[in-house]
């Protein structure tokens, strides 16, 4: 039984996702409240070099060829034999594709409390939980004694969880990873050459509000005066009003433009926790109470139909 | 093949959601219930298996209002068996819901369980996995196509960036569907009419609704936006104007 | 003395032959009727045997006196003028027959003699030629005018239609050759009344006998055996038209324009196979002459060419009389685009001479793609939203009110206290946020005019209107009847609408005891300007023209009511081309307004802002319906008229005049 905070990393053919660097983040300020170190929990094969800017007091590296990629079977058993071993007072996952496979079968396996969609910690450790698309905040005492717990973006900052000194790298033992259920045949590449929307540096983006596809044409009028990109919400691309390269969102991309230009997007946690990187973003909603209006930097209230096609005008004007 | 959709009502974020006067939970009362569109892809995806490949198809719903409609309109859809848990099910926990649902599963024996990857509420967890590991199925969420391979699935994963993962599961499992392969068809409302009258809802009592392993709420509320956006105001042409202004300082035009 | 001497030349073997001909036509053409009838009564049953007093005046008015195919000037000359040729020869014939094989036979007398015999040579030989210029016209228009209308989709019909005219081409020479060859040969004294026939006559005269005889005699048998073709064929051809059409105009609908027919399955799953049309759709279908004024006046076609109106009654047509060759109804003979490109104008049926019923059968076909869920995805949002909120916004119901709440007198819960008026405000006036200002307005004005009304608050749902003609019967079902029950709870005397389609379905096929009488706000409007209650301070003195919505024109008959206000607040009206009952449709109705936009070069909406554009001085296109407002400002901006055209609502109009 210790009071470290462990960070379950997630990693995707070499790259460590975003999500991993904000859970470092969010366990600092747990583990200071705790009083406990930051460990990061890294699964892999010949992996280990992805520690090397984790802000972490320690990374236990799990080093097993059934490993090397994510399978829901194998991570499960190796973390359960490590949390079991270790009995940490809090292990966090990322509420994604890979962390919500583990948690919600480690509490059941393990019997531990889990407490998901944890956006942050106050300072006296309490989880703050987002739900209902981002209009009811859930807050509750860290269960014990092991708290398993899930992790929305939106809270810190991935700069925050990023150091230039590499933490120290404890190998763990792994147990036998047989009998596995779950087998990755391979991986399926998204359509390419189309333009990398996480490098551009000014997207209009269109979300339900645009109505039809036909309207995308002002988007992509607006984005040529402004030299930009149209990029859209989960609604837009499952209409398959735009291809899916577009797609800003947890299941997309996220982006961290210059300027980020949303037309008729409400502001649902998916989409948001995809745009908090970006520098400035322009809002444009009917609903007053949109979330979005609360993450950008200017908004306005305005039908996108009364606006668009002046703004476009003026825009190339002023050029 | 035998399959099973799990599917539970979550409240409608389209009216105002109000917290209960404990202040630690949603107000049931008030809520308008919908199905958990995940949930809804499930369905879909189950009887799409159906169609492509033959089988059953068996839906379950927590009792509560609107349970019945799900159930009946996914008969319309073409499901063979509808089953409702009886019992009170209003701000219960996923960890209850996936013992109640266990027992209930566990009787079917099926050889394929579908359900929504997440839904909106859920603050310990998904419905999903937490039923996999009581089961001790295999589970993989974030689904968004299925097809069945003698006693193994081939799935597809989803994973950020638009990158897919093809992973081999072995039967009885699990899956967390993240979209069904077709949008969820549209159900005439005289169909489902139909439906209720030739298809019958079998209703089973949850035993217990143990919610051992949730985590308890203090608190609830909502948010209040800690930094709110300079609206900015007029007519079209000066809202425009002054966003070229905003444009012009941040050196773009 | 002047009589008329039946089978001149005629040897007695040739005239046994013409018997033995006319015998041999008589049992093909009344096969061909027979097996017409069979394959009507292989649909569905539908009565139409009432108010038989009323179907016969139609039937004087629009088989007789074809009033409907005059109201177009070329089309109607050249028809009426082949009709009335062909009817005068027909009864010529048969007087003929009368005095030959009747009277002169059994009873020694012929009626055909002196002054009467002349005038009816003269009459005859007049209409001959009035025929011949009818045909004239017709194959000048077909063969070398070619309008699109008439272009068929494949060549058989094509051919159909030279068949015909060219039968009834041969026919009129070949008479009035026949006619010439006698009076050149006998040059009775009377000739001169035969003036077609004289002239023709005048030719001959030096090719003397015999030949004039044998000439005489092979014409006259040419004559008699492609008359007698055309004839046994006409039931097998389009010529059959003669007899579906009147059938079809005396058993046309006489329930209102806005009465849509229920479905008659139990389920509601509309039309799948032809068979399950009802006989009266399948007669509409043999009734198509192929005329084309329905493709020509519909705003679909116009827009997309994909549906045409005049296409889909011919595959209808062609599909009944398919052999079983496996093609199914929906997808090989309809497309679902083609059905779902219909904006439910009833242009089409304002204009058919032979008063089809098109949409009747259109949304039966609906039907069907909406119980097996072939919808596009913004139509399937659109309704899921209007079964669960009851508006296709997709928004609670307690929003539907949010609009009164800048209002500072509080307007009137129906369902608490008793008004007078009880205002439907519909779907688009009360969510959508572009069209609030001039609901608010509507309300500004009644309470002006001191109207005793309210609204029912979140207790109103989408009427139905669209929802019943996208094919969603039960859906319609439901919102009918959650509706009903508000409306019952409630005590008002008249319903007053903002949308003219919730005004056409509440008025015409709600429950009669839930809407005693049923008002658009235009009619409500002219009323109080009537009866002195809204009184005017303003004359606006705008030059305006008006949009008529359709269903508030065409469905409902309310032209007047609307021109009148606009008079009345002091506005010139002008007329666009294209009004009252041919008004060209914005493109919304029939749930248009939910489904995705086909590729088009023009919208409707678009066709009609430039229209309203063309008119000399017109800088304000004023309408009566929240759809018309969406759709026309929308396409004032995209066809760039901004700064032309204004678009108004009518009590924008009357607020601004108060």
């Amino acid at each position: 039984m210790t009071q470290d905070i462990y960070i379950v990393i997630e990693h995707l053919r070499g790259q460590v996702a975003d999500i991993s660097y904000i859970m470092l983040a969010a366990a600092r300020e747990l583990a200071q409240s705790a009083g406990g170190n930051v460990i990061a929990v890294l699964l892999g094969h010949n992996a280990k070099e992805l520690a090397a800017n984790f802000a972490a007091d320690q990374v236990i590296y799990l080093d097993h060829p059934a490993l090397a990629d994510f399978t829901p079977d194998a991570y499960q058993k190796a973390l359960a034999d490590l949390i079991q071993k270790n009995q940490p007072r809090a292990v966090l996952f990322g509420s994604t594709s890979i962390g919500s496979d583990l948690a919600s079968v480690l509490s059941i396996r393990l019997d531990l409390p889990l407490a998901s969609s944890c956006r942050s910690f106050t300072k006296d450790g309490k989880f703050v939980s987002q739900i209902c698309g981002g209009k009811i905040m859930a807050e509750g005492a860290l269960p014990s004694p092991t708290a398993l717990v899930t992790m929305i973006p939106g809270g810190y900052k991935s700069e925050e969880g990023k150091s230039t000194q590499p933490p120290t790298l404890t190998p763990a033992e792994v147990p036998a990873l047989d009998a596995l259920r779950v087998a990755l045949k391979n991986y399926v590449e998204p359509q390419a050459g189309d333009v990398d929307i996480a490098k551009e540096p000014i997207l209009i983006s269109v979300g339900r509000g645009i109505q039809n596809k036909d309207n995308i044409a002002l988007a992509e009028d607006l984005a040529t005066a402004l030299g930009g990109v149209v990029t859209g919400s989960r609604p837009v691309i499952d209409q398959a009003w735009l291809p899916s390269s577009r797609l800003v969102g947890k299941s997309g991309k996220h982006v961290k433009p210059k300027i980020y230009f949303t037309l008729g997007i409400s502001g649902a946690p998916e989409h948001v926790e995809a745009i908090t990187d970006s520098d400035t973003i322009i809002a444009i909603n009917t609903d007053p109470k949109a979330p979005i209006f609360d993450i950008a930097k200017y908004g306005v209230e305005m039908d996108l139909f009364d606006l668009v096609e002046v703004l476009t005008e003026k825009v190339k004007q002023a050029k | 093949m035998n399959i099973v959709v799990l599917a539970k009502l979550v409240p409608d974020l389209v009216e105002e959601l109000t917290i209960d006067a404990n202040g630690n939970a949603l107000d049931s009362s008030f809520a308008r219930l919908i199905i958990n569109e995940f949930d809804d892809h499930a369905i879909e995806q189950g009887i799409l298996l159906k169609e492509r490949g033959g089988g059953s198809v068996t839906i379950i719903a927590p009792d509560a209002e609107g349970a019945d409609d799900v159930l009946f309109t996914a008969a319309a859809k073409g499901a063979d068996r509808l089953i409702k848990i009886k019992g009170d099910f209003s701000n219960v926990n996923n960890h209850a819901l996936a013992r109640a649902f266990a027992k209930v599963v566990s009787g079917i024996k099926p050889d394929l369980v579908l359900t929504g990857v997440q839904a909106h509420n859920d603050l310990d967890g998904a419905l999903g996995p937490l039923l996999a590991e009581l089961l001790e199925m295999p589970y993989i969420g974030y689904v968004s196509a299925v097809s069945i391979n003698g006693d193994k699935v081939l799935i597809k994963k989803e994973y950020p960036g638009g990158l897919l993962a093809e992973m081999d599961v072995q039967l009885p499992a699990i899956l967390g569907i993240q979209a069904a392969e077709e949008p969820p068809r549209y159900v005439a409302v005289s169909k489902v009419r139909q439906a209720m009258k030739t298809s019958s809802i079998e209703e089973q009592d949850a035993s217990n609704l143990d919610p051992c392993g949730g985590s308890a709420i203090g608190r609830m509320f909502q948010p209040e936006a800690s930094s709110h956006a300079t609206m900015i105001t007029g007519s079209p042409d000066e809202v425009a104007e002054k966003l070229v202004g905003v444009f012009k300082e941040l050196g773009i035009v | 003395m002047p009589i008329r001497e039946t089978f001149w030349n005629i040897p007695q073997w040739a005239e046994t032959a013409q018997y033995v001909l006319g015998f041999i036509t008589a049992v093909v053409f009344v096969y061909g009727i027979v097996r017409r009838v069979m394959r009507w009564r292989q649909g569905q049953p539908d009565k139409r045997f009432d108010h038989i007093g009323a179907r016969l005046r139609t039937l004087f008015t629009q088989a007789i006196l074809q009033l409907r195919v005059a109201s177009e000037a070329y089309a109607g000359v050249m028809h009426l003028a082949i009709f009335w040729g062909i009817i005068a020869l027909l009864i010529g014939t048969a007087l003929a027959t009368l005095d030959w094989d009747v009277t002169h036979l059994f009873f020694g007398f012929q009626f055909l003699k002196d002054g009467f015999y002349i005038g009816y040579e003269l009459t005859l030989d007049i209409f001959g030629l009035l025929l011949m210029i009818g045909l004239g016209m017709a194959i000048y228009r077909r063969f070398i005018l070619r309008p699109k209308r008439l272009q068929n989709p494949w060549p058989t019909l094509t051919r159909d239609d030279a068949y015909v005219l060219g039968m009834l081409t041969l026919i009129a020479i070949t008479g009035y050759l026949v006619e010439g060859l006698r009076i050149a040969v006998t040059q009775p004294s009377w000739a001169n009344w035969s003036p077609v026939g004289n002239a023709i006559a005048a030719l001959f005269i030096a090719t003397g006998d015999p030949t004039n005889r044998i000439l005489h005699l092979s014409l006259w048998s040419f004559h008699i055996l492609i008359a007698f073709t055309l004839l046994a064929s006409l039931p097998f051809t389009k010529l059959f038209h003669i007899a579906a059409v009147p059938t079809n105009i005396f058993f046309h609908s006489l329930t209102p324009a806005g009465t849509l027919s229920a479905p008659r399955s139990a389920d509601s799953v509309g039309v799948k196979a032809w068979k399950e049309f009802t006989w009266k759709q399948i007669l509409d279908f043999e009734s198509c002459t192929r005329c084309g004024r329905c493709q020509d006046v519909c705003p679909a076609y116009a827009s997309t060419q994909i549906l045409s109106p005049r296409n889909m009654m011919i595959k209808l047509e062609t599909h009944i009389w398919e052999k079983a060759n496996g093609r199914q109804l929906h997808s090989d003979v309809i497309t679902a685009d083609e059905l779902w490109g219909c904006t439910t104008c009833r242009a089409c049926s304002e204009v058919c001479p032979a008063f089809i019923d098109h949409l009747s059968s259109f949304v039966d076909m609906r039907r069907y793609l909406v119980a097996e869920g072939q919808v596009d995805a913004q139509l399937q949002k659109a309704l899921a939203n209007l079964g669960r909120y009851g508006n296709s916004f997709g928004q609670s119901e307690r929003m539907r009110a949010k609009w009164t709440q800048p209002i500072t007198s509080k307007i009137k819960d129906a369902r608490r206290e008793a008004v007078e008026y009880l205002w439907f405000v519909g779907d688009y006036a009360s969510y959508s946020p572009t069209l609030t200002e001039i609901t608010s307005k509507t309300a500004q004005v009644f309470q002006k005019a001191g109207l005793d009304f309210g609204i029912l608050y979140d207790g109103e749902r989408n009427a139905g209107n669209d929802v019943r003609r996208v094919g969603e019967e039960g859906l319609f079902e439901t919102l009918v009847e959650k509706n009903v029950s508000v409306l019952g709870k409630c005590s008002y005397k008249k319903i007053v609408t903002t949308d003219p389609h919730s005004y056409n379905t509440v008025k015409n096929e709600y429950p009669r005891s839930e809407t005693s009488e049923v008002l658009h706000y235009t009619e409500l409007l002219d009323q109080l300007i009537a009866s002195g209650q809204l009184k005017f301070n303003k004359r606006l003195g705008y030059k305006v023209t008006y949009h008529d919505p359709c269903y508030l024109g065409r469905y409902n008959g309310v032209y007047d009511a609307p021109r009148r206000v606009i008079e009345a607040t002091g506005c010139e009206l002008v007329e666009m081309p294209r009004h009252g009952d041919r008004a060209f449709c914005c493109g919304a109705g029939g749930g248009r307004i939910w489904m995705k936009e086909a590729e088009v070069k023009e919208r409707p909406s678009e066709a009609r802002v430039r229209e309203a554009v063309s008119l000399d001085g017109v800088n304000t296109l004023v309408t009566a319906c929240p759809k018309d407002i969406t759709m026309f400002r929308d396409a004032v901006k995209t066809t760039g008229n901004e700064e032309r055209l204004a678009v108004k609502d009518l009590i924008e109009l009357v607020y601004a005049a108060l």
